[in-house]
């Protein structure tokens, strides 16, 4: 689960990360009444949303007076805010974060993940900051510093003065750096994060570091114990389809083809695609129904995948294992039967009950392309759309 | 022979009295498991299934003599149910759960290192050797006894390939989920190790996804290694990036995260690389043949 950067700040500024004063704002009046309070001559307003890349999309603007505070924000809020993560179509600001500008005197990049080589957190910190990480990794992979936590112990101080050290940190700064690296491992292991970055990390006023960007990401798994991580969630950032499909125990994830997809399980969801893909076919959707499909999930992933205008087609492949193929077809009667469905709909099932489910399906009298397998599957969806493709 | 788990293996059941795993350990019986007990905490003492309940896993060994534990509790007690099982000297534990949190998977990792044991899972169908043993979800009918083994990420993916082997006469000697998650417990190498030095397997299938080094680390083994050849699939070329982990997790392994990248390099490493998901048991017909 993403936040955004005004909550990002505000949780770790509670572990002790200096962040600069500031505060989000909904509205224009707002977003100048919080300059005013925060006094000084400079301010930034940054837009808040999920995808990085703001900078680079006239996300984020420095304010030399209230009145451009004010035209700042009036140009960001209630405006898609196009970056290169967000795709064309860009991504509704909905408020900003006003804080008071410092003076940046060097930049440094700060992370922490979990690492899926290691299988542990690793702090990620380069002397290059300002920039993706990315980026830096592939142009410079020298300068980039990586250490792995000991989950018996923890982030120790020691490692965090040689990644201080090693960034090109010196003196007190090391130490500084040192409590601000363990301020934040403290906040990522107690709140389950799986990814904190801090991009840059700034010596600002005349030496003192504060982290003038802050991303992190949740491990949706571990929400159950972290309430307070939970309140961040916004929907508004999410597309409402995926968000509806969560609410129904099923797993979707809009993509931009024709072929609406109905499957149990992630890898062959993907395989599913995968196939289509091989037949030079475009899918519209990733979903999983995931164990123990009810003929009600069934008609619920029918719902969601119709709500894609672009579906020309759907394919249900299903092969049952804690799943049975006789529930999945009462749910695609049931389906055909309330709803309004247009398209041609290609069946595959195989595994648990699949004499039953094919024969209920035979048996309904309902417009059904039978397939026999995966490739066929494929076949006679390519064969259905014609020379239509996306 | 056949790796991990056995026609001797004895079986306990962690969370035994569930419904969940009273249906899959009923069904792993009567296809030839030996399921001797299980621990359902506060329930020592009774029966179910006409086998034992215990407290404790460290009681259900020392009165079973049990070497492999299924574990079917819930997430957010998966981790707590694997140490008792690692604490209590069990030598292969397989975890069903699926939404173990990530930062629980690193402490047992760790708390793992130092002992033998084999941890299949979280978020696995499980480990089955046909008509012996099976801990697990998968249906027990779509399996034959054979000589290739099979080792996958995806659950579904793994029923898959084994349909496409069986149709082509083709049965397994062990097939292995490693599990979907980014932390888990066994990663390709491992079972690959084992299936080379397992002299009733004579090929290998290996499935997996986007994300991670794995599938390449587990090639670049291989080529090192195996005697014995390997075809690979990976799952996601059409799946869209950055969905799942953002995208600072892929600098670690320094290098592309996705499938056909994936691909390219185990192809370039020796791996038979299926590009069609729909041909994995036609090319591992043709190329172990």
């Amino acid at each position: 689960m993403n936040i955004h950067e005004y909550q990002a700040k505000e949780l770790i500024k509670g572990y002790g990360v200096p962040v600069p004063d500031g505060r989000v704002a909904h509205n224009v009046d707002n977003a100048v009444t919080v300059a005013e309070d925060l006094g000084g001559k400079r301010w930034v307003v940054k837009a808040q949303i999920h995808a990085g890349g703001r900078g680079k999309g006239g996300g984020v603007k420095v304010a030399s007076s209230l009145d451009e505070v004010r035209q700042f924000t009036d140009q960001l809020i209630g405006n898609q805010l196009v970056t290169p993560q967000t795709g064309d179509e860009g991504r509704l600001v909905q408020r900003v974060l006003v804080e008071q500008a410092c003076n940046i005197e060097k930049e440094y990049y700060l992370g922490m993940i979990i690492d899926r080589g290691t299988q542990r957190i690793m702090v990620i910190a380069s002397a290059s900051g300002g920039m993706e990480i990315e980026e830096v990794a592939m142009t410079h992979p020298e300068k980039v510093i990586r250490e792995s936590v000991d989950p018996g112990v923890g982030l120790m101080e020691f490692q965090c003065r040689k990644i201080a050290a090693n960034i090109g940190l010196r003196g007190k700064k090391i130490h500084e750096a040192s409590k601000l690296m363990r301020a934040l491992y403290k906040c990522f292991r107690e709140k389950d994060a799986l990814l904190a970055e801090i991009n840059p990390l700034a010596e600002v006023n005349g030496g003192s570091l504060m982290a003038l960007d802050a991303k992190m990401t949740f491990d949706g798994n571990a929400l159950y114990r972290r309430p307070s991580i939970t309140e961040f969630r916004d929907f508004d950032e999410e597309d409402p389809k995926e968000v509806e499909a969560t609410g129904h125990g099923l797993n979707y994830i809009a993509l931009d083809g024709n072929v609406g997809c109905i499957v149990n399980g992630a890898g062959l969801a993907m395989a599913t695609m995968d196939s289509i893909s091989f037949h030079k076919g475009k899918p519209a959707n990733f979903l999983d129904v995931g164990g123990g499909a009810s003929p009600e999930k069934v008609g619920n992933a029918f719902r969601i995948v119709l709500q894609d205008p672009n579906v020309k087609i759907i394919l249900v492949n299903i092969f049952a294992g804690i799943n049975r193929c006789d529930w999945i077809a009462e749910g695609l009667i049931q389906a055909m039967r309330d709803q309004q469905i247009e398209v041609p709909i290609v069946v595959r099932l195989a595994g648990t009950n699949v004499e039953k489910g094919a024969a209920m399906l035979e048996e309904s009298g309902l417009d059904f392309i039978m397939a026999e397998n995966l490739d066929d599957a494929a076949t006679r969806v390519m064969a259905s759309l014609g020379g239509q493709s996306a | 022979m056949s790796v991990f788990v056995h026609q001797s293996s004895r079986v306990i059941i962690q969370g035994f009295t569930g419904q969940h795993a009273t249906f899959h350990a009923e069904e792993s019986m009567v296809n030839g498991t030996n399921v001797v007990g299980g621990v359902t905490p506060g329930k020592g003492g009774q029966t179910h299934l006409d086998r034992p309940v215990f407290d404790t896993v460290s009681q259900a060994v020392h009165e079973t003599g049990a070497d492999v534990s299924g574990i079917f509790v819930p997430p957010p007690f998966a981790a707590d149910a694997i140490m008792e099982a690692l604490e209590a000297g069990i030598g292969v534990i397989v975890v069903i759960a699926d939404g173990v949190p990530v930062q629980d998977m690193v402490r047992v990792k760790r708390y793992a290192r130092d002992r033998e044991a084999i941890i299949i899972g979280p978020n696995t169908p499980g480990i089955i050797t046909p008509e012996a043993c099976k801990v697990g979800i998968m249906p027990s009918h779509i399996y034959t006894p054979g000589r290739i083994g099979v080792v996958s990420r995806s659950g579904t993916l793994n029923y898959e390939a084994v349909q496409q082997m069986t149709a082509l006469g083709m049965g397994q000697s062990t097939s292995v989920g490693i599990g979907g998650d980014p932390v888990n417990g066994t990663d390709f190498v491992t079972v690959l190790r084992a299936f080379e030095e397992d002299p009733d397997t004579d090929a290998v299938i290996m499935i997996g996804e986007i994300g991670g080094p794995q599938e390449v680390d587990a090639a670049q083994w291989a080529q090192d290694n195996m005697s014995k050849p390997v075809v690979g699939f990976v799952a996601g070329v059409s799946a869209p990036p950055g969905r799942r982990m953002g995208h600072a997790g892929a600098i670690i392994s320094g290098q592309a995260d996705t499938a056909n990248a994936k691909m390219d390099i185990m192809e370039g490493l020796g791996v038979h690389v299926v590009r069609n998901p729909a041909l994995i048991g036609e090319t591992a017909h043709r190329v172990f043949s």
